[in-house]
């Protein structure tokens, strides 16, 4: 018993040990930031956090911290610390989430504290994605585009037409060389829509499809008409019709099909261009791929969201983190940090980095699917996150799952989510 | 009804299968955390997983030491989850005895309001949470979040122990009581050896759950230099659920050595603490 007993003495000292631990902040001295950086891939993370020391062995005034956070918890610690009047003074987030902020009154406007250069130097369709209100909430930075990544075997074998940047597919030639690929033992393509609602909407603009109607005062309602359907209709065929789409990956995250991709299941895997990373590292070594460009519609333009970095309205020191971010953003630092996640910069001058150009690992076909890249209408809407989870999610999946019909979904996400859109107004 | 040496031994043999397959079973979960944290991206991403890594790798280890602080998060995290634990046990066992030996209606609904408590998702509670935390300059603090860990946990450890001390005949106080002992003689030596299986099991409770917790850790730990392992492995992790599985398996698997030292020395303690009631000395 005695060793019991000895416990709780252990625990206190402990507990008076612990309160040393806080970390206090000192008066006077230089000036602290506090940077929350979401990256989690190895090259990235080393990139974030070299560029941080680069910055605090040249500025000895203004120290950055370098804390890390994770995409899936992001917007809890936000909140609580926006709410709590205790945020980090740099965020790093995706654009999709600003405007919830921004409507808030949380994020400092950037717009006359970045240089002239850094703001010509970024594409405008990416400051569309953190602008709202004509205020400038965040800097965008990388950005992501819709693109298959095919076994370059297999399509030669069937003698199919490889796409290039200069001549995509366009959605009736994909649909044409999915029949070409499709054998008893192998589907052209694998979609794995377990998460399909931001794909769907940023494809959909190949035919125009929006989804929201935005009027001058920012109130969105919902509009399913016949651009709409486009990209929804041509994957259900595809899984339902033609049977050249594989059904059970429906239901899959987008690295869960790889493996059988890998083992020739698939001729083609649909995803970001930061699928090629995952394909370098876990595809045998001797499997060939090839990225296969954005898809043509009307057009090749897809919805984007962009990584962004934004300064917190309550941090002490805005001018000070606004500089941080014009030196961390500078396109020779984006070229690293599109390296390091395998996405695309929205820097013009980074996007001519030889780096991200070159044939290796299909960075050049990446690169180039840039240009196609403009703002997800999405992306202004208010109430859009509950939009996505309580009405799209679940009538995407009973529509991809063959539950409802494309008229059920149209009809669902028009009435549940004007509901949902009516409360934001 | 006879029964013969060899139904009897080939009732055995079914018992050691049962028992085997039942470890087996308990042990997949580790067994397949070590096999993934030595393989390479390549042999994670087979069709045909593999039990036994082909080429056994250390990089895995080299990437999760390198980009994260797993050895002093998972530090950190033993002595918040002990000291959770403690604190908690220490702040529920008189109030658990107080409970069950003082019944009355008011009791009844105070139990019924601690478990009430439990229904309340954390995420409503955090921000007003927070905001006291930070009055008292424990934001940013392990002894803060040890206080929130213990807090949280106490209602159930409550519940627990207040049925074990129930467990406790009443009887034997009172026999205690005749032999010419007092109240705390009576309490130290009858009731608290028949007590330390459920303070143990309630250590255990409050060790695993403070040991796992991750969103107010999250909220309160600002500094890199003293968060704790659940948010040292969560950095593993991408958007929509994509993994880097490699190290996070390394990592993890450096993260149970700590928590299975804790529970092989508890575990010993909650034989002992079973037996040492079984005979009022």
């Amino acid at each position: 018993m005695r060793r019991i007993t000895a416990l709780p003495a252990l625990a206190l000292t402990g507990v008076l040990a612990l309160s040393a631990c806080g970390s206090g902040e000192g008066e006077g001295g230089p000036v602290q930031l506090r940077f929350l950086s979401l990256a989690w891939q190895t090259q990235s993370i080393e990139a974030n956090e070299r560029l941080v020391q680069e910055w605090n062995d040249t500025h000895p005034d203004i120290q950055v911290e370098y804390v890390q956070g994770s995409w899936d918890n992001v917007n809890d610690q936000l909140l609580t610390g926006f709410e709590a009047g205790d945020p980090p003074d740099i965020i790093h987030n995706e654009s999709s989430a600003l405007a919830g902020y921004a409507a808030r009154g949380y994020l400092a406007d950037l717009g006359d504290m970045l240089p002239q250069e850094l703001k010509d130097d970024i594409r405008a369709e990416a400051w569309e994605t953190a602008t709202f209100d004509g205020q400038v909430v965040g800097v965008p930075f990388l950005q992501e585009s819709q693109v298959f990544i095919a076994n370059r075997e297999v399509l030669e074998d069937s003698g199919v037409r490889i796409p290039t940047s200069e001549e995509p597919w366009t959605w009736d030639e994909f649909a044409e060389v999915s029949e070409e690929l499709t054998t008893e033992d192998r589907y052209a393509v694998a979609w794995p829509l377990g998460s399909p609602v931001n794909r769907v909407l940023n494809l959909s603009l190949n035919f125009g499809g929006t989804f929201f109607e935005v009027a001058e005062d920012g109130t969105a309602s919902m509009r399913v008409g016949e651009q709409e359907r486009e990209v929804l209709q041509r994957i259900h065929e595809q899984l339902y019709e033609d049977e050249t789409a594989a059904p059970e990956t429906v239901g899959m995250s987008g690295s869960d099909p790889l493996p059988a991709f890998y083992a020739g299941e698939y001729a083609m895997i649909q995803g970001g261009v930061y699928t090629r990373q995952q394909v370098v590292e876990q595809a045998p070594e001797d499997f060939e791929w090839v990225t296969i460009p954005p898809l043509v519609g009307d057009t090749a333009e897809q919805g984007a969201v962009s990584q962004t970095l934004s300064v917190a309205a309550d941090s002490a020191h805005p001018e000070e983190a606004a500089e941080f971010l014009s030196f961390f953003l500078s396109a020779e630092n984006q070229v690293d940090l599109a390296l390091g996640d395998w996405l695309l910069p929205t820097s013009r001058e980074a996007a001519q980095a030889p780096e991200l150009n070159t044939e290796e690992n299909d960075w050049d076909v990446a690169t180039a699917s840039a240009d196609n890249l403009v703002m997800a209408p999405y992306l202004k809407v208010q109430g859009f996150d509950e939009w996505k989870n309580r009405v799209a999610q679940p009538a995407l999946e009973e529509y991809f799952g063959g539950a409802i019909t494309i008229d059920e979904l149209a009809q669902r996400l028009e009435t549940e989510g004007d509901d949902v859109l009516g409360r934001y107004r | 009804m006879v029964i013969t040496k060899g139904r009897r031994a080939g009732g055995r043999a079914l018992q050691y299968t049962a028992l085997l397959g039942y470890l087996a079973f308990l042990a997949f979960p580790l067994v397949w955390l070590v096999s993934t944290a030595f393989k390479t991206s390549r042999e994670m991403a087979r069709l045909d997983p593999t039990w036994i890594p082909l080429e056994p790798t250390l990089d895995n280890f080299v990437q999760a030491l390198g980009e994260q602080d797993i050895i002093g998060a998972a530090q950190r995290s033993l002595v918040v989850a002990l000291a959770s634990a403690v604190l908690v046990v220490a702040m529920a066992l008189p109030a658990s005895y107080a409970l069950a030996r003082h019944r009355s209606r008011l009791n009844a609904a105070a139990l019924g309001w601690v478990l009430v408590s439990q229904v309340f998702p954390f995420i409503l509670l955090i921000i007003p949470l927070f905001m006291i935390l930070r009055q008292l300059g424990l934001v940013n603090s392990l002894a803060g979040l040890v206080i929130v860990h213990a807090t949280f946990c106490l209602p159930f450890v409550l519940w627990m122990l207040q049925g074990y001390v129930r467990g406790v005949p009443r009887e034997l106080e009172e026999a205690a009581g005749v032999d010419g002992a007092g109240r705390w003689r009576t309490l130290w030596s009858v009731v608290a050896p028949l007590l330390a299986p459920g303070v143990v099991a309630a250590l255990m409770f409050g060790f695993v759950s403070s040991w796992n917790e991750f969103l107010f850790a999250l909220i309160l730990l600002k500094d890199p230099q003293i968060q704790t392992l659940p948010l040292a492995l969560v950095r593993f992790t991408g958007p929509e659920g994509v993994v880097r599985l490699g190290p996070l398996a390394a990592a993890s698997l450096m993260a149970t050595v700590p928590s299975l030292v804790f529970f092989s020395f508890i575990q010993r303690r909650l034989k002992g603490g079973m037996v040492a009631g079984a005979v009022k000395g």
